[in-house]
């Protein structure tokens, strides 16, 4: 293959900036494209609101600079791009936003006119607070990337993050607020904490740390059974515990979406850690047989399954958003009806939150819808590609972890406002309204840069300039990013990046690999 | 660990894959369902915040969209300024009660969704700058239409009745009344309190005024019916100066009533086919398809005339009947206008139509044009020959006698004369059923005719319909017809 030996890994952040350019460029096209639907004219606040988002995506594009060099050039514009049609989607929400009027005993608008919405400030409703929960955002994830130089750091207090992770997972069965039917939320008095989002990243590490310690154990096989080798009948002891653990959660907060979620990215976890089938057919049936247990004593989930049987049953009760949110994407069609001409409010209240994707599938029709959703893709393939790259076990199964969480979290969010599984309370990664949320994916971005870039940096030189570069990865490892970069990087403009000023490139080198040929 | 993360992977790109099908299914193969389904309101919001196009005649408005007040959900009322009188043809664009009328006809091109309005709604995406609907521009002369319904409505308190004018040489609809009528505005009300008491009001009123009598209801034509027949006896070869056989009674083969004459007014043995006519002689009608025609010229000169087919001005018209004429004793009757012979009040104008354009009877028209909301023409309403029921010959031969009838000293139709001007006609009187006491409910006034202007053309064939006017009622529709007939000759 490239048997060529180079003197310099590129770090390729100048593609990540050419890319948060292109996305900053999508969300400001987005914005106008509202604001003429909505107010007839582009205003100021379109410049500012994107400005604004524009300058904290770079700000977190120089701190990866700083901080993790050699991190994976995608992954912060995906963040980036999801979380800025967030903002420009709820704060497009909340112009045609409905409330109900006391007085005329009907829904009216909370901006009837086209000055009162452009009058609407930059920090006002959902979507201005959803822009300072971008900055608050970019603020953990630069944080966590200073704070954590090394993913390794994160399996030294496995046993005090897991147990803060169950704690804060279970804590809305006890103080929780019900919303919607659900306890997902928790009430600190100036703001509402959805804790489960940042109980999955205690959790998932947690979960990384014991399954390094224990796949060799988990790996045996006692007996065959339809020729697949089934583990020993004592190595069930923890998947059980993590079973009944996320029955409880379910039972106590009544969502079967974080139950499901959890168990679901265990399940993933024991099986990259062990690479045993039967894991998952373990897993599967425990979780199936569990909800088929609790089923008839659980009216919520069973008023969930009615729903998603026959939304129509009840269109204008129980089956209200899920109805409007099927009429919604299916007036949407192909192309939509275009950014702020659809009436997404009608899944009201939950239109910025569970049920954003409906909305975004009414307006962006299913070319859009299909585009966010490969947006998503990408990112699930990026993390993943971070856990091929990086060389601990404990990082491959974070990063796998990671990354499986975001695309079954989107599974079961979409699935559920498209009647393909019951609706949950779970909300779109990175999108939905919500301060927990957007921070917990921000902090598992976060992660996920910080592992590529463990992948990825040249391990004689962990820091600054780089000497030596490591030999050339197996080509499988390294699929899609060979040719375009050295290009980017000589591009004019380009030359504060640290990884430019070196001799030319080679463009026919392949990025760096798990298994160097050249101890350095 | 790498070769489980791969499939992992695999797991999720199955996944959304599975996504996407479903997704798919919703937005594009099930499109249709979601986007016309009873729970959507998403037309009707951008239904109503697009300015609707307006409903204009002459230079009257009928219907036009007006900007709400703010916090009203929707941008746009309709409102009918010159409302009952319009009503029916208007119609009423209603967020409860839909769409009626006019304002259901032509909904594709008032809502602007038509197709050639398509690159306006394409600018509208680009320059930001709303537009509105097209505008449907109607034959309807409002001095007309007013006038008839002032008539009308002037005849008696809650007087029931109808009137068509036509232009019979072009079939366009130049005014279309029906009495009583109702107020469409409070149903286009965005109160939808307002809008269901209006609803309840309208719908439990005994009178039914929202029923377009001049179209969708068939009423008995009484002795305009003998247009028709006097139509057959001509296409089976007689002439205005055939005698046929009279009298001031017959009784029918088979018949348990006998046929009279109003005033005994027909005392002659034989009397012309045209004299017969100026003076309505029942017997002579009704003998003349017993013993001569027979079924089959009457049923084929109705259909060619118009029966029996269901029209669209683009409103709907509903089919007149000739009903069975298999025994003499209910073609008697149905010569006379009676038995099972019911039609709409349009239908009765074709008639006068057809004679007055020479045997060509063009299909009636409402719209006269379809214009952009620039006011650009669009399309203008078709001008197309619905039949040929009889020849030139015939027609001729039919104007001297129905001329005779408004002109003649003994003529029925005296009250239609113009000064000036060529007037022809037919009145009638139509029995219909009993009251609970069994006594006679007073008799339906008819009236169809059509005028010549002085360069000779048929400018206007009119029917107008008094219900359970009682004695007097086809003077009275006669003498309205008159005054419609001198508005449109002017």
């Amino acid at each position: 293959m490239t048997a060529r030996q180079a003197t310099r890994v590129p770090t390729r952040r100048n593609v990540e900036l050419a890319l948060l350019l292109l996305v900053i460029l999508v969300l400001f096209v987005f914005q106008t494209a509202v604001e003429i639907a909505l107010l007839g004219e582009l205003t100021q606040t379109a410049f500012w609101l994107v400005g604004l988002m524009g300058a904290a995506m770079l700000v977190a594009h120089v701190l990866v600079r700083i901080f993790a060099p050699y991190a994976d050039p995608v992954l912060l514009p995906c963040g980036a791009m999801l979380t800025g049609i967030g903002v420009v989607f709820i704060r497009r929400l909340d112009m045609s936003a409905v409330v109900f009027s006391e007085e005329a005993q009907a829904l009216v608008q909370v901006y009837p006119t086209v000055e009162d919405r452009a009058a609407l400030g930059l920090f006002d409703d959902p979507g201005g607070r959803q822009l300072m929960y971008l900055f608050a955002a970019v603020a953990v994830f630069a944080a966590f990337l200073w704070l954590v130089r090394d993913h390794r750091n994160l399996s030294r207090y496995p046993f005090i993050l897991g147990l803060t992770g169950i704690l804060m997972a279970a804590s809305p069965a006890i103080i929780g607020q019900e919303i919607n039917g659900s306890k997902l939320w928790i009430d600190l008095g100036f703001a509402s904490v959805q804790p489960s989002e940042f109980a999955k990243l205690l959790l998932l590490i947690f979960f990384a740390y014991y399954l390094v310690r224990k796949r060799e154990v988990l790996s045996l096989a006692s007996r065959k059974f339809l020729g697949i080798p089934f583990p020993r009948a004592k190595d069930l002891i923890p998947v059980l515990v993590v079973w009944l653990v996320s029955l409880l959660i379910m039972i106590g907060i009544r969502d079967l979406g974080t139950s499901l979620l959890f168990f679901g990215l265990f399940v993933a976890m024991l099986y990259i850690a062990t690479e045993r089938i039967s894991w998952i057919i373990i897993g599967l049936s425990l979780f199936t047989g569990g909800v088929l247990l609790i089923y008839p004593f659980f009216s919520h989930l069973q008023l969930r399954v009615s729903i998603w049987l026959d939304p129509f049953a009840d269109p204008n009760g129980d089956g209200r958003q899920l109805v409007q949110s099927l009429i919604g994407l299916g007036s949407g069609g192909l192309f939509g009806a275009g950014p702020g001409a659809g009436q997404p409010q009608a899944t009201n209240p939950a239109a910025n939150s569970d049920f954003i994707l409906s909305g975004l599938g009414e307006e962006l029709g299913l070319f859009g819808l299909t585009a966010i959703l490969m947006v998503y893709l990408l990112l699930v393939a990026r993390g993943m590609r971070a856990g091929l790259g990086v060389r601990d076990s404990f990082g491959k199964l974070v990063a796998g972890g990671l990354a499986f969480s975001v695309g079954f979290q989107l599974f079961v969010v979409l699935g559920g406002v498209t009647k393909l599984i019951p609706l949950t309370g779970q909300t779109a990664p990175y999108m939905a309204a919500g301060g927990s949320s957007l921070l917990a994916n921000w902090v598992l971005l976060a992660m996920l840069v910080r592992l590529s870039d463990a992948g990825r940096r040249p391990q004689a030189a962990p820091a600054g300039p780089i000497k030596i570069a490591p030999p050339p990865a197996p080509v499988d490892d390294s699929p899609t990013q060979i040719v375009s970069v050295p290009q980017l990087a000589k591009e004019p403009g380009t030359g504060s990046d640290p990884g430019s000023d070196g001799p030319p490139t080679d463009p026919y080198r392949t990025s760096p690999s798990t298994t160097p040929e050249v101890k350095p | 660990m790498n070769a489980p993360l791969r499939r992992v992977t695999i797991v999720v790109i199955v996944l959304f894959s599975l996504l996407f099908l479903n997704l798919n299914w919703v937005q594009f193969a099930e499109h249709d369902f979601y986007q016309n389904n009873a729970y959507n309101d998403r037309v009707t919001i951008a239904e109503y915040s697009r300015q609707r196009g307006s409903i204009v005649a002459g230079s009257e408005t009928l219907a036009d969209s007006v900007p709400t007040e703010d916090g009203d959900e929707y941008k746009y009322r309709r409102q009918y300024p010159l409302n009952e009188p319009f009503a029916h043809l208007t119609g009423y664009q209603s967020l409860v009660y839909g769409d009626s009328g006019l304002e259901q006809t032509e909904n594709q091109i008032l809502s602007g969704e038509d197709p050639r309005l398509f690159v306006d709604r394409l600018s509208e995406l680009f320059t930001g700058t709303e537009v509105a609907g097209g505008n449907v521009v109607l034959s309807i002369e409002p001095e007309i239409q007013l006038a008839a319904w002032e008539a009308i409505t002037g005849v008696s308190e809650g007087q029931v009745g109808a009137a068509v004018v036509l232009d019979p040489r072009s079939g366009r609809v130049l005014a279309q009344v029906s009495a009583p009528s109702y107020d469409p505005n409070p149903l286009a009300s965005h109160d939808n309190q307002e809008s269901s008491e209006a609803w309840t009001a309208y719908t439990s009123d005994p009178s039914n005024p929202m029923l377009d009598r001049s179209t969708r209801e068939l009423y008995p034509p009484g002795s305009t019916m003998k247009v028709v027949v006097a139509a057959a006896a001509l296409a089976a070869g007689m002439t205005p100066e055939t005698e046929i056989s009279s009298g001031n009674s017959y009784t029918p083969p088979n018949a348990g009533t006998t046929i009279t004459n109003s005033e005994n007014q027909c005392p002659e043995d034989e009397l012309t086919l045209q004299e017969a006519l100026t003076r309505s002689c029942n017997t002579s009608f009704a003998k003349l398809c017993v013993e001569e025609l027979g079924p089959e010229p009457i049923a084929e000169m109705a259909e060619a005339l118009g029966f029996g087919q269901q029209l669209t001005t683009p409103l709907g018209v509903e089919a007149s009947q000739w009903g069975d004429l298999s025994d003499p004793a209910f073609l008697a009757q149905a010569c006379i206008g009676q038995h099972e012979v019911k039609l709409t009040v349009m239908q009765d104008a074709m008639l006068s139509a057809a004679v007055a354009n020479g045997g060509s009877l063009m299909s009636p028209q409402l719209i006269r044009e379809i214009q952009a909301p620039n006011q650009t023409t669009l399309e203008f309403g078709p001008e197309d020959e619905l039949s040929n029921p009889f020849s030139a010959d015939v027609a001729a031969d039919l104007r001297k006698m129905m001329e005779n009838v408004v002109s003649a000293s003994n003529g029925t139709g005296a009250n239609a004369r113009i000064e000036g001007f060529t007037v022809g006609g037919k009145t009638g009187t139509a029995q219909h059923g009993v009251d609970e006491n069994g006594n006679d409910l007073p008799e339906h006034g008819w009236f169809t005719g059509y005028a010549f202007n002085g360069d000779g053309e048929p400018v206007v064939a009119v029917s107008v319909f008094l219900a359970a006017a009682g004695d007097g009622g086809s003077g009275e529709a006669t003498r309205i017809a008159g005054e419609l007939m001198r508005l449109a000759l002017e």
